[in-house]
């Protein structure tokens, strides 16, 4: 009789890192879906592509790193690590962006910061950065979605395989997302009243559904606890008020409304599985709604005046910056003290 | 009825697992063939053993005293005889034997003469509080605080919620609930006791509602009295003291304070039902309701154990196969400790033992990287980010750790329950609890040290300036004489270069004195660090340090000495007897005899010092010594003064001589300091009450006169010089 020398708690509820990162898979499906659905099979290439490349990747180094590969693999990070990129690549994309984006994102951005839990920037974002920075004409050449003026179609497979894989230009195929159209026509009326592309039901053609999609996904996620509101709440509300502002007080013809903005681009996207990514993110509940609205003040701020057409993944990169300072600063108020710490600061 | 119920932040719905051991009734366990008997079972002072081996003993009688106030005695749980008063295994984490008394019962069960009483109001509450001390009553619910401690409420404070804790939040765990189902009339009337010790203005019985009997147990009993049934929503840890608390009260009890701070006092039902027995019975705490449960327990459920019963005989008593043995918890599944040892004896403060297979409970896997998902954070009671905790901790950051309110985490297990990465956190959290322990111990003993060190620095740095001045006066004393000596060659015969040879001597004796002052004080500090090093001291570099240095100077002064003295010796052949003038010298001897005697005092007083440090015998003798030597030293001091004080005034007035506005200034000083003493000697005489004499104003008034005459003499010559 060997009796077990565990300390307290002797039981767990049921589940593990790697449960948790598969609902986090589980909730991209929706999203995904409508991706294909408007694009083809672009992005399932992509992400049967991002993840090969990611395993293989994190087996090499968890090798080198000596440590228990399977135990780590398990975990699942090194996969929506690989899901989150290959949803952010157009589907547009040669086989070689993915290759670049995902390397770089496990070896770099995870690893050589010491792993999973230690990377202090999402490497998701940081790939796509790169990858965005380094070849802006790939990262940017989007399809028009499929049914747009009831002429356009989906690539179809061979097509998708195609552009992945045979260096076929996608340029013949290739048209401007709702959030191009409007940064190229602002200020002319006529030209973004008359411009298809931006009129879907509610907001930008086809991508209004693909963000419908992963706001499902989204609310997937908080009700199974994967989540918590406080990031998403905060950065919607933060991209709400301010497109609202803008629109109806100062200029429409400039200024689009909040439900363009809100369903965009990868707003749905960022906000419910980029910017939670716990590991990244401020972790205290005021700290959290604090990161999301900056998040989401960021994105609007570089999306009106910025470069670039869409800007989640530089505001999320930017926030991972500031996310340890908002946590030393967003403190909750312990039990029997009657302040919250602030800082390095002892309250009482 | 419906009162306000607060809650508090995160808390956790693990499975209850309670059915398994609360639809039978409480069961008495059996006399097992021995009791092993902790004399400490509570938080505090353990309690001295007041029998012997091989005494007789009767149930309920004493068997370890209490000591001190926070402490509490120990009882014969049966008939039978002392076997062995040693240590045994007990049920501690850190897995340490303690001091236990174990007993042969002899069947016969038979009780020490006792007897309780019905209308306890009569007796006063002191009496009351000293039985429940007497009866050895404990917290039965978690850590076995002594319940007279909390009883007694410091007449300044006002007591206004009194709460009975019958949360009972920890899975599996049902002792409390079978209590009340069973037994709730004696847990009421306990609780009344207490009430009525504390005075509160309203008494409170905190229950989960998923013990619906339990509740509608004690909402019967406690028909027609103050006491209010407050059903609280199930959640763990519902039952945490400060979150009972919170969700009866609202109230926070702050951190590090205690719930009388906020004007609440808690008790668990156990307890409550202890103090019954104790007061209307006359029993003391010796039997306790211990659940039983666990996969691995064929007869589950609820057991009166006798304090003492050795936890592998009683898991044979419910049908626990010792093969299928896997794992022993002592306490719930969130809280409890894991026993390691079968013989390890039921106590007081033992609710549970949960006995699980591998299935119910399989083994922990290996814990994941942390990916600060926050879940921890959403479920903790007290606010706490653990995340946070345990990377700090991991880190060994223990000041930061700190800084988020370690100290606050009561180590509840919710966070580590949650954890999907498997990282056992409260782990963490204890083993930086223990390390910060430990750093502040080590600092405080530091500080200590440090406080200790400086004081005897102050004090040899104030001996040493006082050696200095005493130093310099004599320095000054010489230096006058000289002067006295070169102003009147003609006084004396001897020849020029012969108050040469006396300064030479002069200088040489000062060197030797040095020299072996220096030597001494060498050797001294050579057996300090002797004794030290004996004592394993902590001081030892510091004190090897100063040995080094004290050899370097005493080896200096000695070759001082000895240059000093080759030198001299050259000298003496040219002049003969040079030192004789110095024998002949009787200032310059008092004045030796006068440094001689002082040095012995000094050297008497380090000595005594040095053995009172190292905490030597001769103590008294060494005081005594040093008495003696200080009033020989002093006395040879008074006789140097003196000497030397006539000696100026001769000085004085054979300068006077050559001088009259001099002679004149010399008596108005002269006066000046008599009418000084005068009036001293009135204001001592005065102040100690000794009366004040008229010989001695009289005496003021004749030296204020002298002084007045001297200013005039003074006045007139200066007045004729011009
Ligand atoms: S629950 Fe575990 S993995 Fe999640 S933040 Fe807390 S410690 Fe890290
Ligand atoms: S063990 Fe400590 S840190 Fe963890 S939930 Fe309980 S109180 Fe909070």
């Amino acid at each position: 009789m060997a009796l077990l020398s565990v300390t307290s708690p002797h039981i767990h509820k049921p589940g593990n890192t790697g449960g948790f990162m598969r609902q986090v898979l589980y909730a991209t499906v929706p999203g995904l879906f409508m991706l294909t659905y408007f694009f083809g099979f672009g992005t399932l290439i992509n992400i049967a592509l991002a993840v090969g490349i990611a395993l293989v990747c994190e087996t090499l180094i968890l090798k080198l790193r000596n440590k228990p590969v399977a135990f780590y693999l398990n975990d699942y990070s090194a996969v929506v690590t690989a899901v989150l990129l290959a949803l952010a690549i157009p589907p547009t994309a040669p086989w070689w962006l993915t290759l670049i984006g995902t390397t770089f994102a496990i070896v770099v951005a995870k690893h050589l910061y010491g792993g999973l839990g230690m990377n202090p920037f999402n490497p998701a974002m940081v790939g796509y950065v790169l990858l965005l920075i380094s070849f802006p004409k790939e990262m940017t050449t989007w399809l028009p979605a499929a049914g747009l003026d009831n002429t356009v179609t989906a690539p179809g497979i061979p097509d998708s395989l195609g552009m992945a894989f045979l260096g076929m230009n996608p340029d013949a195929l290739s048209g401007a997302t709702p959030l191009d159209a409007f940064k190229t026509y602002a200020g002319q009326p006529e030209v973004l009243d008359s411009n298809s592309i931006l009129h879907g039901v509610f907001a930008g053609f086809g991508w209004e559904w693909v963000n419908v999609g992963f706001l499902l996904g989204g609310a997937y996620l908080l009700w199974r606890k994967i989540i918590t509101w406080h990031i998403p709440a905060g950065m919607l509300l933060a991209l709400f008020l301010l497109s609202g502002f803008f629109n109806t007080a100062v200029d429409a013809d400039n200024y689009p409304g909040f439900l363009h903005h809100l369903l965009s681009g990868g707003t749905m996207l960022g906000a419910f599985f980029i910017a939670t990514d716990p590991v990244t993110a401020a972790t205290s509940n005021r700290g959290k709604i604090l990161y999301g609205v900056l998040i989401g003040v960021l994105t609007y701020v570089i999306r009106t005046w910025g470069g670039y057409p869409d800007a989640v993944a530089f505001s999320v990169l930017l926030m991972n910056l500031a996310a340890p300072t908002l946590d030393y600063y967003t403190q909750p108020r312990t039990y029997g003290h009657r302040k919250p710490n602030k800082g390095l600061a002892k309250s009482d | 009825m419906s009162r306000h119920i607060w809650d508090f932040h995160g808390g956790i719905h693990p499975p209850e697992n309670k059915k398994q051991s609360s639809e039978t009734s409480i069961r008495w366990a059996g006399l097992p063939e021995r009791l092993v008997v902790p004399v400490q079972q509570h938080i505090g002072a353990p309690a001295k053993p007041c029998v012997n081996v091989g005494d007789p003993v009767l149930k309920g009688q004493k068997l370890a005293e209490a000591a001190g106030f926070v402490s509490l005695p120990v009882h014969a749980p049966t008939s039978g005889t002392v076997a062995a008063i040693e240590l045994r295994p007990i049920q501690h984490p850190s897995g340490m034997d303690a001091l236990c008394v174990e007993i042969t019962p002899d069947g016969q069960d038979e009780w020490i003469e006792h007897q309780g009483v019905g209308d306890y109001e009569t007796l006063g509450k002191q009496e009351i509080l000293n039985r429940i001390r007497d009866a050895g009553i404990a917290g039965m619910g978690g850590a076995g605080f002594p319940s007279v401690v909390k009883l007694g409420v410091k007449p300044d404070q006002k007591i206004k919620t009194l709460i009975l804790n019958a949360v009972e939040c920890e899975p599996y765990i049902t002792a409390d609930d079978r209590l009340m189902r069973e037994r709730a009339d004696e847990i009421v009337q306990g609780l009344q006791i207490v009430a009525w010790l504390i005075e509160p203005e309203e008494i409170l019985i905190g229950i989960e509602d998923n013990k619906p009997h339990a509740i509608a147990a004690m909402q019967k009993a406690t028909a027609g009295t103050q006491c209010e049934v407050v059903v609280v929503p199930t959640k763990y840890p519902s039952g945490g003291e400060k979150q009972l608390i919170h969700l009866l009260t609202g109230k926070e009890v702050r951190s590090g304070g205690i719930p009388a701070d906020v004007g609440v006092v808690c008790h668990n039902t156990g307890t409550a039902y202890a103090i019954k027995r104790a007061i209307m019975d006359g029993e003391p705490l010796i039997s306790r309701i211990t659940t039983l449960t666990g996969d691995c327990v064929a007869e589950k459920g609820n057991y009166e154990v006798l304090m003492g019963t050795p936890v592998g005989w009683l898991l044979q008593q419910a049908g626990v196969k010792a093969t299928d043995l896997h794992r022993l918890i002592m306490g719930g599944p969130m809280m409890g400790f894991a026993v390691h040892n079968m013989a390890v004896p039921v106590v007081k403060t033992t609710n549970c033992l949960l006995v699980p297979n591998s299935k119910e409970f399989p083994d922990p896997v290996p814990e994941q990287p942390c990916i600060r998902c926050g879940s921890c954070a959403q479920v903790c009671p007290v606010n706490l980010l653990p995340q946070q905790l345990y990377w700090f901790a991991k880190t060994k950051e223990f000041d930061k750790a700190a800084h988020f309110n370690l100290a606050d985490c009561i180590e509840c297990g919710a966070c580590s329950y949650v954890c999907p990465s498997n990282i056992p956190l409260v782990q963490y959290y204890r083993f930086a609890k223990g390390e910060i322990r430990t750093q502040q111990q080590e600092q405080a003993k530091a500080d200590h040290a440090r406080q200790r060190f400086e004081a005897r620095q102050a004090r040899l740095a104030r001996e040493e300036e006082e050696k200095e001045r005493k130093r310099q006066e004599r320095a000054k004393a010489a230096a006058a004489k000289q002067a006295e000596k070169k102003a009147a060659p003609a006084a004396k015969a001897a020849p020029a270069s012969a108050a040469g040879a006396v300064d030479e001597a002069d200088a040489l004796a000062k060197l030797q004195t040095a020299a072996a002052s220096t030597m001494k004080r060498y050797k001294e500090a050579q057996k300090a660090l002797l004794t030290a090093e004996k004592n394993g001291s902590e001081h030892l570099e510091a004190l090897q340090k100063k040995v080094e240095q004290l050899k370097a100077k005493a080896d200096a002064a000695k070759e001082a000495f000895t240059t000093a003295k080759n030198a001299q010796g050259q000298t003496a052949d040219a002049k003969p007897k040079p030192a004789a003038a110095s024998k002949d010298d009787p200032f310059a001897a008092l004045k030796q005899a006068s440094a001689e005697d002082f040095a012995a005092y000094k050297e008497a007083e380090k000595a005594l010092a040095a053995a009172e440090a190292s905490g030597a015998e001769d103590v008294a003798a060494l005081q005594q010594r040093v008495t003696e030597l200080k009033a020989r030293s002093d006395a040879s001091k008074a006789a140097m003064k003196e000497a030397r004080a006539r000696e100026k005034e001769q000085i004085q007035a054979k300068n006077a001589a050559a001088d009259p506005v001099k002679a004149a200034k010399l008596e108005v000083a002269k006066q000046q300091v008599l009418l000084k003493k005068a009036s001293k000697a009135l204001q001592a005489a005065k102040d100690s009450d000794a009366g004040a004499d008229d010989a001695l104003e009289s005496n003021v008034k004749a030296a204020e006169q002298a002084l007045e005459a001297a200013e005039h003499a003074l006045k007139k010559i200066e007045e004729e010089q011009a």
